[in-house]
């Protein structure tokens, strides 16, 4: 494995969040944003054949090492870990009028929600999912909501760009293609379990 | 009829339920009215308002939503759409608006967030299979080593911290001791010359707070003793302090 894949891989497997790859070319004066991609390239390679337990996820614009998700059950089940509290329902309207609609007030959440959404806001800001983005210049300068980097985390999406289009909505219930995929990186994406 | 609804409050017929929880089963008004508009298997855009209104009311009702305020504006909403529809109206309206044309606008939209909260809902839930490192919390800062130094270094020190202390002002105390044993013999002089004197006389000449307070608990503890008499002969008449004559003064 090349020295800059090593490295990236370190410093990967100690931070507890995505990286980006600006981030990562820290690492290492001489790197370039092309080399440290290339190097997570090499690495995601490295997991995808070598069958390792984790593997390298692209995700809030970072990338991050998470384990395979056939192992989850397990895991938890011996207690070393414990999978991410589900949404409720409420939260999950709320943050889906947030995501499409930002910057967002609270009186428009109600209004599309058809019920109050004091409460849910204020949960929501406590697990940052949601945050401040400014004030509106309406009645009363109301503050403006927009989704946080740990949404995107949350969700496992790259960008705001991976969820849904209005126009792929029309139908309700639709079973949602597996992963949005850009035609360069399709190849690397191997679903885990082939 | 309502299958979504796994476990209604129960409020006794009769009873007035003051208070109303939220149902799990329906995120809001919206979402009822979609349910109900599935279950009858009907197109969205084209709401038979009256019955659907009917069944609205029925619903919430039976849920005891009927108090809480979101539900309560979708209700009269239903029921002013209703009385529009009523309304007679020429055929050759040309301005005519279908009163629906809101309603329909926005289940639509919200129909659209509800897709939208449950696809993700499913990201959310595929990307929590997977694992991210445990996260540690910081280790608290450990306690500080015994500290090694001597006196001279520690007199020093606190003659730093003195010398920082901007010019000390202090609050003196001044102790002014209730004389109440003077306070006594005084009386008990008074009391000598005649068998009743006032609160007056007892107090003497120009009293301090210090004399009132000495009169005052010098006369409690003679009475307490039965040295003397306390008698106010009628409400707000003054004080008579009376020689106790089974008992005289010592």
């Amino acid at each position: 494995m090349n020295p800059l894949t090593q490295l990236c891989e370190a410093a990967l497997f100690a931070a507890s969040r995505p990286l980006t790859v600006e981030e990562l070319a820290t690492l290492d004066p001489e790197a370039t944003g092309a080399d440290v991609r290339a190097a997570l390239d090499e690495l995601r390679e490295h997991y995808e054949f070598g069958q390792h337990g984790v593997e390298l996820v692209e995700l809030a614009g970072g990338y991050q090492v998470l384990t395979r998700a056939v192992h989850a059950a397990a895991i938890e089940r011996a207690q070393f870990s414990v999978r991410a509290n589900r949404l409720s329902p409420a939260a999950l309207e709320t943050l889906a009028v947030i995501a499409y609609r930002q910057p967002v007030g609270r009186a428009e959440i109600e209004e599309i929600r058809g019920v109050s959404a004091g409460g849910v806001l204020r949960s929501l800001q406590e697990r940052s999912l949601i945050e401040v983005v400014g004030r509106s210049e309406g009645m009363g300068r109301p503050l403006l909501y927009g989704t946080s980097p740990l949404f995107l985390e949350l969700l496992g999406l790259r960008d705001l760009a991976d969820l849904p289009k209005a126009e792929e909505l029309t139908i309700a219930l639709q079973p949602h293609r597996p992963e949005a995929e850009g035609p360069d990186d399709a190849e690397a994406y191997v679903p885990a379990e082939s | 009829m309502m299958v979504r609804a796994a476990a209604p409050p129960t409020t006794a017929l009769g009873a007035e339920p003051g208070f109303v929880v939220q149902l799990e089963a329906f995120s809001g008004p919206l979402d009822l009215l979609l349910h109900l508009l599935r279950e009858e298997q009907i197109e969205i855009a084209d709401i038979p308002i009256a019955r659907i209104c009917d069944q609205f009311l029925k619903a919430i009702h039976e849920l005891g939503l009927n108090q809480a305020a979101d539900y309560l504006e979708m209700a009269s909403r239903l029921v002013r759409l209703k009385v529009q529809l009523l309304l007679p109206r020429s055929l050759d309206d040309e301005g005519w608006e279908d009163p629906r044309a809101e309603l329909v606008r926005r289940l639509l939209e919200y129909q659209q967030i509800r897709e939208i909260a449950q696809w993700m809902g499913s990201a959310a839930e595929r990307r929590a299979e997977q694992l991210a490192r445990g996260y540690l919390p910081p280790v608290p800062a450990s306690p500080l080593p015994p500290l090694v130094l001597d006196l001279l270094a520690m007199l020093q020190a606190v003659e730093r911290v003195i010398a920082a202390i901007p010019a000390p002002v202090l609050h003196r105390v001044v102790a002014r001791p209730l004389d109440v044993e003077g306070a006594q013999r005084r009386i008990e002089a008074l009391l000598e010359a005649s068998s009743e004197i006032s609160w007056l006389d007892a107090l003497g000449p120009d009293p301090t707070i210090a004399d009132v307070l000495s009169v005052l608990l010098a006369l409690l503890e003679l009475a307490r003793r039965g040295a003397l008499q306390l008698r106010q002969p009628a409400p707000f008449a003054p004080m008579v302090i009376a020689r106790e004559s089974a008992h005289p003064a010592v």
